[in-house]
């Protein structure tokens, strides 16, 4: 299948001038920014932005259109950039911010203006050292180059920037727990109701939170119009979308693929793309976006890579970040392995994720390390019930955020994809692939 | 119709309810009688929806979800089931995980038996863990103060004491550290937890995790007899729960009073139920040879003590202290002296005070209106080191309902930071101040703040709806200038009201009854007169009489020859101990009545053993004049008698009969004499319903005597219920034994102008001088005095007194990096280390009074000036 060659948020990923001012205009940068504050009030760049049904590149997937239709009228509103992403195998932001971070602070502003917030702050997670030095340096480029401060390209519109460092969290990453930190609170999410961001925010403000590649999305649109933009892709999934491949494929990496128009089957064999898997290896399973989401198995290659396509096979396109195992994968270990990582990174706050998480990874690290018992299977199913009622999907959860249901996704899925492996576990006394 | 007044209508598990707008799910449920289970929920405290043991199932726009109850809050149309399958799936759940790290060391845990995890695991959970790995582990218990052991394994993160310290006290002391499973509870480095009001943290902690030292390991829940009363270690009068076992108390718990304590206690009142069994108890009469303290009979004792009356005149006769005591023994000894020796030098202030008159014949504020004020005027000090509850009760006013504070103090307090507008006075101008707050020019030497500001905020507001807190601030000044400065503001203010600020346990009660010279029971003036007290008073004092310094002042000339210290350890908390010693030891014959024996005794010529807290009824009144119960639980302590039964005898040994043989009978003869308590009927004060007290006079405020209130064992575990003595019950409430009606009281009263019964402040005043340091001394909660030193616990937290001066004073003085400094005056010389703190006004210091070292307070003799020092670096 030809795939489209057009790139959106990656097109100057791989100019090193890029990365500052002069190689960003030079590419043709802050044009965007320009004709927003110039040329448009800030409700047309609302009405664009609807138009192109941008879903949130976050995990999500709520329109950002929407998303800001619903920020509550205050004199004060604020726009935070949640760049703290810290999810394993969910690398395609970093390479945004590395990469391009004029765009990302393009992207910001323009959304400031569109929704009218003075003061944006772009949270960005605290290991990314080199993202951090370019982002802050393109900061202080636009501040002197005019795209940041006071009355910005003689629009009269006024808005300053803020970059701030996570502290190592990925809870954080929740936004209501990113607003917390960012206050210089303990990361603990709010609860919803009534803290939706939207109507109590920063500092008890309207808040908008996007994702980087959200935003990242804004100075293209602005400058080419949101039909351009819906050009692209099919159903409610429209323009690009920022994949990172990782697991046993050939070309691990980020590429950016028309929405809508491709299949795991693409992104994962295409020679162009993940280049398939390694000689005489099978695909196992697919985690499709993200450690959070169910997996997929090899008879589901030719779902779509769109939003909806994705949910209607009881998974989600996520993050955007594709897992691929291959048939020298444990998917016990696999499972244990994503429990781990939720039951450390849970905040703690609240009961069936704090308890919860780290029973069911302790009972999966007992499997894996040959003290399984078979009643723990039923154990780990009805732990995850008391997580996430019925084990649905979409999941209810009995936690505050959403990190409480991301922990008995995995295992859930993979007992029930797997159960075989999981006896076998058991019944020899450890791990078949060690 | 206010908002809060709407009613809406919910349904829970298909049962109509009603509630309010606002009302969380939690508790408009339980009203409806549907409990649902909680840990982190607590009625005084902000919800965080942290456990997750209260998830229901409420309809929303995707039909029926999971919600905590107590985060989520009412909406007309509500539908709510709380015992769905599901919810109790989710229930169950939760339960069982926080069991899943919970150590099973109930048998040795303070907390089994009152455990609300152990009691809702009775009802929720699986009756069998499931959790077969190793639990978490941490070393335990850790010491995060003198008083409380933390205990992280037992900790069900329920945040609980981490939102009481920081919200309610005020100091994130402790806080989370770590998260996921490793989330816990901690303090910071090298921080113990020293608050004030640590003990309260336990109290509300739903399991074993903080648990308080004096208490630990010493009962078993289902041992302890439970008896209620009313602290009395301050004047608020907090409502509390005495608990014993085998005689001996083990434990009191802050019981949830909307109108005074709210369920918290501080930790000098909650601790100090130790100084009941403290070995400095005195068990029987004594008498003070020149070989020492002799031992002798109870006959023998009040008999000198008549002796020693019939030879003296009425004039001659003085009493000093009493303020600890209940009301009636206070009525009884104030009917003895005034009634039937016949002498008016009769004083519960120990010159710490106020002028008795303000405190008696200004309208009267109660806690709760101070706290609903259009403004709070605070001329107190530092409510936290002196009132601690109701600093708390202010602080909460003004964080959560936006109370306007104006402040005006000698130094920064605990409160400033919640002042609108804080004033400072340099010491003896606080009269001109409180002119210039009414327009008169003030010299800016004298004052520091925003005069004008707050000028703008008193025009501001109805001067009817201000209240005035108000105490002595500083014992190295005469008290005058803070009475006058107090009386102008609520003479000025016309209809503004007063909230006493004196700190001593029943002072307010001592003043009501009488207890001070120039008055009578029932805030009258004994230059008034009053028949009823006439038809039951052999006589009446002829003049009035002299308050303590006076009396003091007097015995040095010869003057008193017979004095009785009630409860009053003059050495230690006279704030002019030389004074004293010199007094003391000029007077043929010092009658000590104490239950613990201190620095005084040595100087009396006969001492009584009185019993204790705890030892005996009685009623006791607070800063609003709430009268409140004492309870009894114990046996008194070997030969020790209530004070009222002493007075009562030694009136029989001098031929006289008081006409009591209960405290029945003097409460009965208190109606009938005082006007101010006619109507409060003994029934009425008893009543189940009654319990968190009665404000006095009737009239000051709406009486209602309600049913009584079931506790929620869950907020506040150890008390199930009150107004019951034996054990304590996990059943309902005992109901409520009819309401007793109160009658409607008479009691009226001429409102003068306050100011013209002061005498005229006509002393020579000096502003500040460079070398010459005006003094301020103002109290602390723990001194060396014997009620902290007695405590074995609380005593191990005196730290030595401190003293603060002005940046430029310390500058003066030369010090740097060390504040060791020598302060000098009325002879005498003390070494202490000074702070800076830039709220002083220059040429002053502070220091913290210790007088049980009996060092700072030799450094004044308060006579009529300000006192000075000098002070040169050491």
């Amino acid at each position: 299948m030809p795939l489209p060659p057009l790139k959106i948020v990656s097109a100057r990923a791989n100019d090193p001038k890029n990365v500052t001012l002069d190689g960003y205009l030079a590419n043709g940068g802050y044009q965007g920014l320009k004709k927003a504050v110039l040329e448009m009030n800030p409700e047309d760049v609302r009405d664009q932005v609807m138009q192109a049904s941008l879903l949130g590149r976050g995990g999500a997937g709520f329109e950002a259109g929407r998303k800001w239709s619903m920020l509550k009228k205050s004199d004060i509103r604020y726009l935070v950039i949640n760049g703290d992403e810290s999810e394993p195998a969910t690398f395609k932001d970093h390479m945004l911010v590395e990469s391009d971070p004029h765009q990302l602070v393009e992207g910001a502003l323009i959304a400031g203006y569109a929704i009218g917030a003075a003061r944006v702050f772009i949270f960005l997670r605290g290991e990314f050292a080199l993202g951090f030095e370019r982002v802050q340096n393109a900061i202080n480029e636009a501040y002197d180059y005019g795209a940041i401060g006071r009355d910005i390209f003689g629009s009269k519109f006024s808005i300053d920037l803020v970059l701030h460092p996570g502290a190592g969290a990925y809870i954080c990453g929740e936004e209501t727990s990113l607003l917390e930190s960012l206050e210089g609170k303990r990361g603990f999410p709010r609860i919803k109701p009534p803290y939706f961001p939207a109507v109590i925010g920063l500092y008890g403000k309207p808040t908008i939170v996007n994702n980087v590649e959200t935003v990242a999305n804004l100075p293209w649109i602005v400058k080419n119009g949101s039909s351009s933009f819906t050009d692209l892709g099919a159903g409610r999934s429209r323009g690009t979308r920022m994949f990172a491949l990782s697991g046993q494929v050939n070309r691990p990496g980020t590429y950016e693929l028309e929405m809508a128009k491709n299949t795991f089957r693409d992104i994962i064999f295409d020679p162009e793309f993940g280049g398939g898997l390694r000689p005489g290896r099978s695909l196992k399973a697919i985690i499709p976006g993200g450690v959070s989401a169910p997996w997929l198995g090899p008879d589901q290659l030719d779902v779509v890579l769109g939003q909806d396509e994705v949910a209607a096979v009881g998974s989600m396109l996520g993050s955007g970040s594709i897992i691929v195992m291959d048939d020298s994968t444990c998917m016990v270990r696999a499972a244990w392995r994503i429990s781990k990582f939720f039951a450390r990174e849970s905040c703690g706050q609240c009961t069936p994720c704090r308890e919860g998480g780290s029973w069911i990874e302790k009972v999966m690290n007992r499997i894996e390390s040959g003290a399984g018992r078979e009643e723990d299977l039923d154990l780990l199913m009805d732990l995850c019930d008391n997580i996430v009622p019925g084990v649905s999907w979409p999941p209810q959860q009995t936690t505050i955020c959403v990190l409480g249901p991301s922990i008995p996704s995995s295992v859930a899925v993979s007992i029930k994809m797997f159960r075989d492996e999981y006896l076998t576990h058991i019944k020899e006394g450890g791990c078949p692939y060690d | 119709m206010t908002d809060s007044e709407k009613k809406l209508k919910l349904t829970v598990n298909g049962k109509e309810v009603e509630s309010a707008p606002g009302e969380m799910l939690i508790a408009a449920a339980e009203k409806a009688g549907v409990l649902i289970p909680r840990f982190c929920y607590h009625p005084r405290l902000e919800p965080v929806g942290v456990c997750r043991m209260c998830l229901v199932e409420v309809k929303g726009p995707r039909g029926f979800t999971l919600q905590p109850a107590c985060y989520i809050s009412v909406s007309d149309g509500m539908e709510v089931v709380t015992d769905s399958e599901k919810a109790k799936k989710a229930q169950d759940g939760v339960l069982e995980f926080l069991l899943a790290n919970h150590p099973l060391d109930c048998p040795v845990c303070d907390k089994g038996g009152e455990c609300p995890l152990q009691d809702q695991t009775l009802t929720f959970g699986p009756s069998e863990s499931r959790f077969v790995e190793e639990k978490r582990h941490f070393e335990k218990p850790i010491a995060i103060s003198k008083l409380v052991y933390l205990d992280r394994e037992r900790c069900i993160q329920c945040d609980r004491c981490t939102r009481f310290a920081a919200d309610i006290a005020g100091e994130a002391l402790i806080d989370f550290e770590g998260r996921g499973g490793a989330l816990h509870i901690t303090t910071f480095p090298d921080k113990p937890f020293a608050s004030y009001f640590s003990g309260n943290t336990a109290q509300i902690c739903p399991v074993g995790a903080l648990t308080t030292t004096p208490y630990r390991f010493k009962a078993r829940p289902w041992d302890l007899e439970q008896v209620e009363s009313t602290c009395v270690s301050c004047a608020v009068g907090c409502q509390m729960v005495v608990q014993s076992s085998e005689n001996e108390i083990v434990r009191y718990l802050g019981i949830d009073s909307e109108a005074v304590n709210q369920s918290w206690l501080c930790d000098k009142g909650r601790f100090g139920f130790e100084s009941v069994s403290s070995a400095e108890r005195i068990p029987s009469p004594y008498f003070n040879e020149p070989s020492g303290m002799v031992e002798t009979g109870w006959s023998q004792a009040l008999d000198a003590i008549a002796k020693a009356l019939k030879s003296a005149e009425p004039e001659s006769v003085a009493l000093i202290g009493g303020s600890h005591m209940a009301n009636e023994d206070i009525y009884a000894w104030v009917k003895l002296t005034k009634g039937v020796i016949g002498t008016d030098s009769i004083d519960a202030q120990l010159d710490d005070g106020l002028d008795p008159k303000i405190v008696a014949l200004s309208d009267r504020a109660t806690i709760q209106e101070a706290t609903q004020a259009k403004l709070l005027i605070l001329m107190a000090g530092d409510l936290r080191e002196e009132l601690p509850i109701l600093y708390l009760r202010i602080r909460s006013a003004a964080k959560k309902a936006g109370l306007k504070i104006l402040e005006i103090s000698l130094s920064e307090t605990s409160l400033s930071n919640e002042a609108e507008v804080s004033l400072r006075y340099f010491p003896g101008y606080a009269e001109e101040l409180v002119n210039g707050l009414f327009g008169a020019e003030v010299d800016p030497q004298f004052f520091a703040g925003d005069l004008q500001a707050a000028r703008a905020l008193v025009s501001s507001v109805d001067p009817a709806s201000v209240v005035v807190v108000g105490a002595r601030e500083n014992l190295a000044d005469s008290s005058l200038d803070p009475e006058r400065a107090i009386a102008k503001l609520l003479d000025s203010l016309v209809g503004s009201k007063f909230l006493s600020g004196l700190r001593r346990g029943n002072v307010n009660g001592a003043i009501d009854m009488g207890m001070v010279p120039g008055l009578v029971p029932g805030r009258g003036q004994l230059q008034d007169g009053n028949e009823a007290l006439k038809a039951k008073w052999k006589t009446l004092p002829r003049k009035v009489g002299r308050n303590s310094r006076e009396i003091l002042e007097s015995a040095l000339r010869g003057e008193i020859k017979v004095l009785f210290l009630v409860g009053a350890d003059l050495i230690s908390d006279f704030s002019d101990s030389a004074l004293a010693e010199k007094a003391l030891g000029n007077i043929p014959m010092v009658v000590g009545i104490d239950s613990l024996s201190n620095r005084t005794t040595s100087y009396c010529s006969v001492v009584l053993p009185a019993t204790a807290f705890a030892e005996r009824h009685g009623s006791t009144t607070n800063i609003e004049g709430r009268v409140s119960t004492l309870g009894k639980k114990l046996v008194g302590f070997s030969l020790s008698r209530p004070e009222w039964m002493i007075a009562v005898e030694l009136a029989a040994y001098m031929g006289e009969d008081l006409g009591f043989e209960s405290l029945h009978d003097i409460w009965g003869e208190i109606q009938e004499v005082s006007q101010l308590h006619r109507g409060l009927s003994i029934a009425a004060l008893g009543a189940p319903g009654a319990k968190e007290g009665i404000v006095v006079p009737l009239s000051a405020s709406k009486v209602q005597i309600s049913n009584r209130r079931v506790l929620d064992p869950i907020a506040t575990p150890g008390i199930t219920s009150v107004g019951v003595s034996g054990p304590p019950s996990s059943s309902a409430a005992i109901p409520g034994e009819g309401d007793p009606v109160l009658s409607e009281s008479t009691y009226s009263r001429q409102r003068s102008k306050l100011l013209e019964l002061l005498a005229h402040d006509d002393r020579a005043k000096a502003g500040p001088e460079a070398d010459n340091f005006a003094l301020v001394v103002s109290k602390r909660l723990y001194d060396h005095g014997v009620e902290v030193m007695s405590a074995k616990h609380l005593s191990e937290l005196v730290v030595p007194s401190k003293g603060r001066v002005s940046p430029k004073g310390w500058e003066r003085i030369g010090l740097n990096g060390s504040g060791l400094t020598r302060l000098q005056g009325n002879g005498a010389s003390v070494e202490l280390e000074l702070v800076v703190d830039p709220s002083l006004l220059d040429g002053v210091v502070k220091v913290e009074f210790d007088g049980a070292l009996g060092e700072v307070s030799k450094l004044f003799g308060v006579e009529n000036s300000t006192s000075r020092v000098k002070m040169e670096k050491v």
